[in-house]
């Protein structure tokens, strides 16, 4: 049984009695500092590196060049149709992969959270796909699953054309025909059990004692997930989507992994875009610039997440 | 008392999860295939077994970039516990002030896309002579991981009931007593948990690996992408490398599964 977080109570968050005095202040610091430190010097710097770099005219195959333009990377970047098609494809990646994994995640959570033969058995199955290398995921779905030749997508609809009498089934070459649904359908294989987790810890969370007073009451089961599940899985579902669009606007392995982009930028990413920049262009300039947008976009999707995060840890702080 | 589901429904549920799970299983399968039964159409899923291809694989030298991963995974994990155990105590047993603006900081800095960080990273590493190298990756996994392992340790710090802590002081115990009587016996199973799904997340990172490594330093999945390049395609072989490579993390997951969605969500869902 898996518990969340009781509701919020009354009580002030836990404080010391008595204002600490200044060195027992210092000393209750120390033990953070390590931690704090390192990650300001590495999470923080590098960003201010790329807000400095953004402001360069800089590209390593020239030179000698490298000089200070103001913003005029930033205008470049607001204007680029490469760019402007890379922010469109991972709105278009990330909404269709986190919404559909969402989905089919509160399906298989609803049916894992009832009895039945074998279910921790299935729970453990449903989870393998996450824990697949990402990497490894993308290249076992581009080559053993989507080959027109050999994959198994199109050998198990050949045998099922056979079985039913046609001489051989249709041979699609799914990466090429359909490059955005094929990098959406891995990603959500992966994706799926994530969501699932965190739904089911919400389904199982519910308090016992409300849903069997629903029932007594006659409530139908339609009625009973509408009305009292559904809110109550409402913060878990948020918190799927946020985490998820977090991590899924990221993407960079499966991009590069199955189509490289294409075919032609169909589905470059920016993450994707901002590495052709770098690596391929070597636009230093304005893969920083890129960059710094890409930061500014994360900020709002955090904003939102990092509030939802905050009502679920204040709920528990508050215990 | 939990509701069952119908035979029907218990049909759908299995048919679900076999979809799901077919991906993972055809990719077993087909390691323990001859390339020539692995690339047929339609496919042979009774086809002999053999082990040939995880044999050609460590004598292709898949080692050293199994030895990359598992060291830079290894020592990132336990740098993350040193640095967040200590963080995390300062955090909920002994909090600082406005610890919970803290919380946020590190949580702030997991929603930073790590592209974004990657040219800056990769001219500091190139002019310090450090690319291609392990420790340059144990740094920045390090860092990606430490957010994740404070507020995974602190969830369970929390738990430890203040009560005793309070009376072990008031009894006059030192902080050594306190700490390996009263906070290890809670605290440990969540460092099991934490140290397990930092591994998950470092042995499979791919972004910096493949750019800040060339020959010496790389790692699993760099392999993975290189073996494709290299040798053109072989199929069965290509399945058992990736069989290998993810079944650590699939160890490790399994292991970790009651405690995995605590550490995915950050400690906000138990």
């Amino acid at each position: 049984m898996t518990t969340l977080t009781t509701p919020p109570r009354t009580a002030p968050p836990p404080a010391g009695p008595r204002t600490p005095s200044g060195v027992d202040k210092w000393r209750r610091r120390i033990p953070l500092l390590p931690a704090l430190i390192f990650t300001i010097v590495v999470t923080q710097l590098p960003f201010v590196a790329t807000l400095v770099i953004s402001t360069f005219r800089w590209n390593i195959l020239r030179p000698g060049e490298r000089h200070f333009t103001g913003l005029s990377n930033y205008t470049f970047v607001f204007t680029d149709e490469r760019l402007r098609t890379a922010v469109l494809n991972t709105v278009v990646l990330t909404a269709s992969v986190v919404l559909i994994s969402v989905l089919l995640g509160l399906g298989l959570a609803v049916l894992l959270d009832r009895r039945f033969p074998g279910r921790g058995l299935a729970r453990t199955m449903l989870i393998a796909p996450f824990l697949v290398m990402p990497v490894a995921a993308s290249l076992l779905w581009k080559h053993a699953i989507y080959n027109p030749d050999y994959g198994l997508l199109n050998g198990t609809l050949n045998t099922l054309y056979r079985f039913f009498g046609a001489d051989h089934g249709p041979t699609v070459d799914w990466v090429s025909t359909y490059p955005m649904p094929a990098v959406v359908v891995s990603l959500v294989w992966q994706w799926t059990p994530f969501m699932m987790l965190i739904i089911l810890a919400g389904l199982q969370a519910q308090p016992g004692d409300v849903l069997e007073a629903a029932r007594v009451d006659g409530a139908s089961a339609m009625a009973t997930f509408r009305h009292i599940t559904l809110p109550h899985l409402r913060q878990y579902l948020e918190l799927g989507i946020l985490l998820g669009t977090i991590y899924v606007v990221q993407t960079f392995d499966a991009v590069y992994t199955i189509t490289q982009g294409g075919p032609g930028s169909r589905t470059t990413n920016l993450p994707y875009e901002i590495y052709l920049t770098m690596f391929r262009k070597y636009e230093y300039g304005e893969a920083a610039a890129a960059g710094v947008v890409v930061v500014l976009g994360s900020i709002v999707i955090a904003t939102f997440a990092l509030r939802t995060i905050a009502s679920l840890f204040r709920q528990e702080v508050s215990r | 008392m939990t509701a069952r589901l119908t035979p029907l429904w218990t049909f759908v549920a299995w048919l679900a999860t076999l979809a799901f799970f077919a991906p993972v299983a055809w990719m077993v399968l087909t390691s323990f295939h001859q390339e020539a039964d692995a690339a047929t159409n339609p496919p042979s899923p009774l086809a002999p077994f053999t082990f040939d291809q995880y044999e050609t694989l460590f004598s292709r030298d898949i080692t050293p970039f199994l030895l990359n991963s598992a060291m830079a995974s290894v020592i990132s994990t336990l740098l993350v516990l040193a640095l967040a155990v200590p963080a995390a105590y300062a955090l909920s047993i002994k909090p600082v002030e406005k610890w919970t603006d803290v919380m946020f900081f590190f949580l702030s800095t997991k929603f930073l896309p790590a592209i974004a960080a990657l040219l800056p990273v990769y001219l500091i590493v190139k002019d310090a002579g450090m690319l291609d190298n392990v420790w340059t990756l144990i740094v920045l996994y390090t860092a990606m991981n430490l957010p994740i392992a404070v507020w995974m340790m602190r969830s369970f710090l929390a738990e430890v009931p203040k009560e005793i802590l309070e009376a072990a002081e008031v009894d006059g115990a030192n902080l050594l007593t306190v700490l390996w009587r009263v906070v290890a016996p809670i605290a440990l199973p969540g460092l099991a948990a934490t140290s397990l799904i930092c591994f998950i997340f470092s042995w499979n990172e791919f972004m910096f690996a493949v750019n800040l490594t060339a020959t010496q330093a790389s790692t699993a999945p760099v392999f993975l992408v290189g073996f494709i390049t290299n040798e053109g395609l072989f199929l069965a072989r290509l399945c058992a490398a990736a069989t290998l490579v993810s079944l650590p993390v699939l160890i490790a997951g399994f292991a970790a599964q009651d405690k995995l969605v605590r550490g995915l969500s950050l400690g906000a869902v138990k």
